[in-house]
């Protein structure tokens, strides 16, 4: 028992002592368990890339895990602002708890990176979310790559199968949306669960009504249980995937079912494909060999650490001008520097923030994929 | 809807309701002989499935490892209790023979594993390792309190529903798999297709039913674990160990999970938190049969999958809501009764 306690003494003052340097400390809250660990394990392998200084200052890193829930991420966004002192916070990785922390980060003026997508957290724009930004596409950057292609192709009636999550409802909202501007006829919407058995009840109903494409709403692996129980049942017509679809798990678990899918994903997946000059296919590259070189497959959403990182390394040098880290001075500064960021080239798109656009991604970061032969192939890409 | 579909349905209703038989038949054996209301029935499911997954990859999966660690521990266990008891000379040959089966099992995974074998030999590695896994958690988790209430039991279900769930993340990471159909035969019948996969099922799901009721109505170890959990101070004063049917309980409830793991892989996604809600349903199903009556407990397990299968057609957005509820109705209608299936505590 003693030396327990003398343990946990000696471990609270190393600790303390780490946390005294003045050094640039960036708080990092991601889902690296729970059903949204898809997203979380890519994002913290990502983190291994982080520059280990910016501008001659240290940075450090404190990383918590939110194991996919609110309330976690809300308490360890609380410990990152109060016990840690972050001068940013990096994450959260989904929606909900992206959501679920604008109240904490802007409570304690702190500038926040999610890298979550729903538009939701930076939309609209108020008081909270003047601190709030994040470095993925909104929803309808996403919708409008697909119905343009919808258009393009003739498809006249889709009927959708969602996930029964925030981000199936999000997605299949902004479709709808884009769609019925489009005089896209919405048959019906289906919902499934992540770890359901069978969604051939959801796709029976669907084929009765013979819609021209399918539009499936899911995150990862998940997408490909409907998908192949529409191949399965014979049916003949498009189908769409949603971006987050875009692994390669889900070609691995889809196999030859998926085939000829189509989905609106980012251009960090197709960037050997993207013709020279694309605005960011050297920087998807430069990510995708770093990448592949360490942990396997790309991934869009270790992208967005990275793009992440290529925002920080040009805002913390403008704000370091401000004040010293971990004063509320350089937390200002960073913040408007971030809000500031024009025409910095990502992996996965152009970031031009503004006070009123704390995304920054314009339809230059998203492209159509179409599978083939079990690989990602470029359909169609921005004019640029 | 026209008979077609109603057909269709049907059939996925009977797939999905043969395993949640075999996992109902898991919850109301480990009860009947533990008392544990074993939540993470279902994990098995999943680490069957996910374990396959793995050799099929030629790598070694997570599993192995765990049968070794949760074996020394056991070990270790099984040591201070005799230290305790003041049995310390027993203490040697004790933890040699707790040690030797996970050492024995998971030196033949880690050997096996990159062998990339045929399909039938790593189904057979999978049962292995995962059917070790279930006397392990039972020694571990459970034996060192026995005896505590049932409530109590059912807390330590739920931390080990939840540290298998993290493990399973940490061996298998977050993304689903799809293991290979044993056969890729196909029957046409009208407007139904039967797959070979399905076949399987149900003739793994009637096959096991037919075993185990041989097993409990013919052999001196089924008869020992009817006896324990008919009546467990009565069991022990002629001779039946609870230990022991407790060991053998985890170990069938291991081997049925595994089973249906291995049988459903390649018909759905499996993913390391999969298991639970395929469980939850077996418990569903197990309740319907007052977690006492095997009969019963079946045909819960095929009305849960009926209405699971129908309500996604009609109400998909609803369906977990519509399985779940149905426990409500059972047990107003077995409270009524007022039976007690559960021993006097």
């Amino acid at each position: 028992m003693k030396t327990i306690r003398l343990l946990v003494g000696m471990l609270t003052i190393v600790f303390s002592a780490t946390m005294a340097m003045a050094d640039i400390t960036i708080g990092v809250n991601l889902s690296t368990t729970g059903p949204a660990a898809s997203l979380g394990i890519p994002e913290k392998n990502a983190l291994s890339f982080a520059p280990k200084t910016i501008a001659g200052q240290n940075v450090k890193f404190v990383v918590y895990d939110d194991a996919s829930d609110t309330t976690n991420a809300v308490q360890n966004v609380k410990r990152l602002v109060s016990e840690n002192q972050v001068d940013l916070i990096l994450g959260p990785s989904t929606t909900p708890t992206s959501l679920a922390v604008i109240d904490v980060a802007a409570g304690a003026k702190t500038p926040m990176l999610a890298v979550a997508s729903a538009s939701a957290i930076v939309k609209p724009m108020d008081a909270k979310r003047k601190w709030i930004f994040k470095v993925t596409a909104n929803d309808d950057i996403y919708a409008t790559a697909m119905v343009d292609h919808m258009v393009k192709k003739g498809v006249k009636t889709v009927a959708v199968i969602a996930v029964d999550d925030p981000y199936g409802e999000a997605n299949t909202k902004e479709y709808m949306t884009l769609a019925q501007k489009h005089g896209i006829k919405t048959l019906m919407v289906e919902k499934f669960k992540r770890t359901d058995t069978s969604a051939t009840a959801q796709v029976l109903k669907i084929m009765g009504k013979k819609p021209d494409a399918v539009f499936i709403a899911a995150i990862g692996t998940p997408s490909a249980m409907p998908h192949l129980a529409l191949v399965e049942r014979g049916y003949k017509g498009k189908i769409y995937q949603s971006g987050a679809a875009a692994n390669s798990e889900f070609l691995k678990v889809g196999g030859k079912a998926v085939e000829g899918a189509f989905m609106p994903a980012s251009p960090v997946l197709v960037a050997e494909q993207l013709p020279k000059g694309y605005p960011t296919r050297d920087e998807a590259l430069k990510f995708a060999k770093a990448y592949e070189g360490k942990f396997g497959p790309r991934s869009t959403f270790a992208s967005h650490i990275w793009d992440a990182f290529r925002v920080l390394e040009v805002a913390i040098p403008k704000a370091l001008k401000a004040g010293k880290p971990g004063t509320p001075q350089f937390r200002e500064a960073l913040r408007t520097a971030i809000e500031n960021t024009k025409g910095i080239k990502g992996a996965g798109a152009v970031f031009n923030l503004s006070a009123t656009d704390h995304s920054g991604v314009n339809q230059l970061g998203m492209s159509v994929i179409k599978i083939e032969n079990g690989k990602w192939a470029l359909e169609d890409h921005t004019k640029f | 809807m026209d008979s077609s579909i109603f057909l269709l349905l049907a059939q996925d209703a009977l797939t999905n309701g043969a395993i949640y038989i075999l996992l109902a038949m898991a919850t109301i054996l480990i009860f009947g002989v533990t008392r544990i209301t074993f939540l993470p029935q279902g994990e098995f499911v999943s680490y069957g499935a996910l374990t396959l997954a793995t050799l099929q990859m030629g790598k070694v999966p997570g599993t192995v490892w765990l049968v070794l660690v949760l074996g020394v521990v056991a070990a270790i266990m099984e040591a201070f209790r005799l230290q305790r008891a003041g049995l310390s000379r027993e203490i040697p040959v004790a933890v040699v023979k707790t040690l030797i089966p996970p050492l024995v099992v998971s030196g033949i995974g880690y050997v096996c594993a990159p062998l990339n074998l045929n399909l039938g030999l790593q189904v057979l590695l999978t049962i292995m390792i995962v059917t070790m896994l279930g006397p392990l958690v039972y020694r571990v988790a459970f034996r060192p309190i026995a005896d505590a209430s049932i409530l109590n039991l059912l807390i330590a279900a739920v931390a080990v529903h939840f540290a298998l769930v993290g493990l399973g993340l940490l061996f298998f990471g977050a993304e689903g798999v799809r293991t290979p159909a044993f056969s890729e035969a196909q029957i046409n019948l009208g407007v139904l297709t039967i797959t070979g996969q399905s076949i399987w099922i149900y003739v793994t799901s009637i096959a096991f039913i037919g075993l185990l009721a041989y097993f409990f109505g013919r052999t001196m170890y089924g008869k020992a674990l009817r006896a324990v959990a008919f009546n467990r101070n009565g069991a022990r004063l002629v001779g039946i160990s609870p230990s022991l049917a407790g060991t053998l309980a985890f170990a069938l409830a291991a081997l049925i999970g595994c089973l249906s793991g291995i049988l459903i892989g390649p018909i759905t996604t499996i993913y390391y938190d999969s298991g639970f809600l395929i469980g939850l349903k077996g418990f569903v199903s197990a309740i319907v049969g007052g977690m006492a009556s095997y009969p019963l407990a079946a045909g819960g397990a095929l009305l849960v999958g009926f209405s699971e299968s129908f309500s996604s057609f009609w109400l998909s957005a609803y369906k977990d809501v519509v399985v779940f509820t149905m426990i409500i109705p059972v047990l107003l209608w077995l409270s009524l009764r007022s039976v007690h299936f559960e021993e006097e505590e």
